[in-house]
């Protein structure tokens, strides 16, 4: 492989790495080098082998067959804390915080600085303004964690591998939960730790952010290496065709007209984190929701199926006046919600398939005892229509892939029969294939003539799927756009609170 | 499109069962066979039908407590719960002695009363846990300890005792049988069958396991968290006053110690069956074995001379522990 910058010197290396579960190989000798000052992207489908190969070169777990190097001398990670002791960091997509402690104590967690028998408080708080400072992140030291936005938890997981002296540092889907603007910054940040010489594994199913960073490409298809190359040049679309090895065509589904008849209709809605939003759904309408992180669109949406209490203003559905108090009233009225959040709010990991696919909707198996055998006739058929193949019911929902979690959670929404479907992040961490057959899915619920509703962070996702798009900016509604106004620029300059971009 | 597969790890002969499930089952066994070496009465009808009454009491509360505990919360009320809803129940029937001749009457109203104290003590446990946004260790920590001063208020310090006219009629309700079954034991078993029903085949025993492994999820799936932990708490209430009941007739009074660690018995109970203290996942079957392996031990240490009989307590301990380690360490793996 030629290399742009030169023999810079390989960090860590893994050759010929084979993993295998009980009797089935995941990971088929897999070659991966991360080179000081370089910015390497690992890409492949959800169950290609990334966090497989991750985990092994972060001492997570110990390959079956081959090496790995450091500094080209063999080693072998006994434990993460023995990696991490060599400068191999990994940072998690959920993150590994104390969220009850403060900044400093996490940045030191297990590794505190001592005068003596006591801690050196000082000394450590010292440090961590420091790094903080360094990182230009803007939680105080004695800040508590759970209380700080999520870019800035992820900087400070960042500074606890700085404090660490990471030479090699893995970035798992840093961006999944970000926003444009916190991406651009962490992008600054990754761009200054490169230049002190750290190396960089960069995560993400977002391909145009990999085209943005990355030095270098590696892709994985099935456990096996597919081809690593440098990143200059390689556009997005031909990434993703290198990951599911066929052609994506028609990525975005055909947008059928929709009726002309108002579903939903919210005026002047004010709820904890809304200002009077105002917006209109029509039958068979995919209507998009963008904004910051914090923006309110969340927060609306589940004021109007009844999870907050809404302050004031108005809901209708099919013109009649609605106030829903509870999901359980909203779902009666056939408006459901899928959140962001699928494993903290959205499926019982530690629950079998069955048992998540028919809780939304579980009244239509109880009269009064529950039907099982129609139970798993409707969970057959429901998980058919999502395309979710799992090898057993009986399987725990936790075990699935992040695509097959979302088909799931929408197939566990879809038993209850909504006319109108809010969807919040409807492809966040899933892969590529997952990704085209949930905008089918969405294009095909609209087409049936209900309402769907996307809220999303990813604007190609908003602007691929929508008729019409709503942007929110600090609670409020400032804008809906048609037609040819649906573009990014227009989306951001919205989104930022700037008005139409003409006057921007 | 990539597939998520899940091997199936080569399975033994005995891996398809369900450790969870038949761990408690295996236990029980094993102490029946125990106790059948120790001594030769052991397994005579007249021991097994004692051991089983003996279980009701801890038996029918633990029912109870399976549906607090796997929708996520904790009852430490119910051994005072037990003993004053007993003292009130003794103090409304000796007065009723002075109002009317009809004994039976009297014994009707006071196990109505019962009934009534024990499924309320329960909604206000539920209703401070959710609407004071209190932790049910807390709350039920608060109530056990006014409860068992209040009965300890009503008997003045000594014990409350029941007239003598109406526990002759009320008698058989723990001495008495139906075919040979003591009725505590026919209780026990009408409670065991109603709880795992409920709890394993409607959609409210499915919405307090799921309340149980994730509020949030279940918040979010239409189901009102709130009233299902209301409701668990009721259940629980329900089954202390139902055991309450059987108890009165057996001692004929109350005191400050009466049903004094009843709770811990109960939870120990609930745990060796195999359901989660963190809840989530519940097993009524489990439960009753629990129960019975608890007041086997005590059984078997008064049958021989191995082990002290004032060792009870620990060996007890001992199996708790075991069992959840057991447990954890199976559950890791699978």
């Amino acid at each position: 492989m030629t290399m742009p910058q030169g023999q810079t010197s390989v960090l860590l290396g893994g050759y010929g790495l084979r993993k295998s579960y009980g009797p089935v190989e995941v990971l088929h000798g897999i070659d991966f080098e991360i080179r000081a000052g370089e910015v390497h992207a690992l890409l492949g489908e959800n169950g290609a082998g990334k966090s497989t190969l991750v985990k092994i070169l972060s001492g997570l777990v110990a390959p079956s067959a081959g090496r790995i190097t450091l500094d080209g001398d063999q080693t072998s990670f006994a434990s993460v804390a023995d990696a991490e002791d060599a400068g191999v960091v990994l940072i998690h997509q959920e993150f590994n915080l104390a969220e009850l402690r403060s900044v400093e104590e996490n940045i030191f967690l297990g590794r505190e600085w001592r005068k003596g028998l006591l801690l050196d408080k000082a000394a450590m708080r010292a440090e961590a303004r420091r790094l903080l400072d360094q990182l230009k992140c803007p939680a105080a030291a004695t800040a508590q964690v759970a209380g700080l936005p999520v870019a800035d938890k992820q900087m400070v997981e960042i500074a606890k591998a700085m404090s660490r002296k990471a030479r090699v540092l893995f970035l798992d889907e840093p961006t999944a939960v970000l926003t444009k603007a916190e991406t651009a910054s962490l992008f600054l940040l990754v761009k200054q730790l490169k230049a002190e010489g750290v190396g960089i594994v960069f995560i993400s199913h977002k391909l145009d952010e990999v085209a943005e960073i990355a030095d270098r490409i590696t892709v994985l298809r099935d456990g096996t290496h597919v081809t690593s190359t440098p990143a200059a040049g390689v556009t997005p679309e031909e990434m993703a065709r290198l990951m599911v090895g066929r052609e994506l065509s028609d990525f975005y589904p055909e947008k059928p007209d929709p009726s002309a008849d108002i579903l939903l209709d919210v005026e002047n809605l004010s709820a904890p984190g809304v200002q009077r939003a105002s917006f209109d759904l029509r039958r068979g309408e995919v209507l998009g929701f963008a904004g910051l992180q914090g923006a309110g669109r969340t927060a609306l949406m589940e004021a109007i199926i009844g999870l907050h209490p809404v302050e004031e203003g108005s809901v209708r559905l099919n013109g009649a006046a609605q106030a829903f108090d509870s999901v359980a009233q909203s779902k009666a009225a056939r408006v459901a919600y899928l959140t962001k959040d699928r494993k903290g709010k959205g499926l019982l990991l530690g629950n079998d398939l069955v048992w998540n696919f028919s809780l939304f909707a579980l009244d239509k198996f109880a009269t009064p005892f529950l039907n099982r055998k129609a139970e798993r006739a409707a969970f057959d058929a429901g998980t058919q229509a999502v395309d979710l193949r799992a090898a057993s019911p009986k399987l725990n929902a936790g075990s699935l892939s992040g695509g097959n979690q979302q088909k799931l959670l929408l197939a566990k929404i879809l038993e209850a029969d909504p006319q109108v479907i809010i969807i919040d992040e409807p492809t966040r961490g899933i892969d590529v294939g997952a990704k085209a057959q949930i905008y089918g899915f969405i294009a095909d619920l609209a087409a049936e003539g209900r309402g769907v509703i996307v809220l999303s962070s990813e604007l190609p996702e908003i602007i691929g799927l929508s008729h019409r798009v709503f942007v929110m900016h600090d609670g409020a509604v400032t804008g809906c756009l048609s037609d040819a106004d649906i573009n990014e620029e227009t989306i951001m300059h919205y989104a930022s609170g700037l008005g139409p971009a003409r006057a921007a | 499109m990539s597939e998520t597969t899940i091997q199936e790890t080569k399975r033994g002969p005995l891996s398809g069962l369900d450790w969870k499930l038949f761990g408690p089952i295996a236990a029980l066994v094993l102490l029946l066979i125990i106790g059948s070496l120790l001594n030769e009465n052991f397994l005579s009808a007249a021991n097994l039908l004692n051991i089983l009454t003996r279980s009701a009491f801890i038996g029918i509360i633990a029912i109870g407590a399976t549906f607090v505990i796997s929708s996520g919360g904790i009852d430490l009320s119910v051994g005072s719960m037990a003993a004053f809803t007993a003292g009130v129940m003794i103090m409304l029937m000796n007065w009723m002695m002075g109002v009317t001749d009809m004994i039976w009457l009297i014994v009707v109203l006071g196990v109505v009363a019962g009934a009534l104290i024990g499924t309320a003590a329960g909604w206000l446990n539920g209703i401070l846990i959710t609407r004071g946004g209190i932790e049910a260790f807390i709350v039920t920590l608060g109530t056990m300890g006014i409860y068992r001063s209040l009965v300890t208020y009503l008997a003045d310090g000594g014990t409350l005792s029941l007239d003598r006219d109406v526990r002759a009629l009320y008698r058989p309700v723990y001495y008495g049988d139906v075919f040979g079954l003591p009725i505590p034991v026919l209780l026990l078993a009408l409670a065991a069958i109603a709880g795992w029903i409920v709890l394993n085949n409607t959609a409210f025993g499915r919405h307090v396991q799921s309340v149980g492994a994730n509020e949030d999820v279940a918040r979010y799936s239409a189901i009102n968290t709130d009233r299902i932990k209301v409701y668990a708490f009721m259940i629980q209430g329900a089954c202390v006053a139902l055991a309450t009941i059987v108890y009165v007739p057996r001692l004929g009074s109350a005191s400050a110690t009466t049903g004094v660690l009843w709770e811990l018995e109960a939870i120990a109970a609930v745990i060796i069956g195999g359901t989660l203290l963190k809840g989530g996942y519940g097993r009524i079957g489990g439960t009753i074995a629990g129960a019975l392996i608890l007041t086997l031990i005590g059984n078997i240490l008064n049958l021989t001379d191995l082990i002290s009989n004032y060792l009870n307590g620990a060996v007890q301990g001992v199996i708790i522990i075991a069992a959840v380690f057991l447990q954890r360490g199976l559950g890791q793996k699978s």
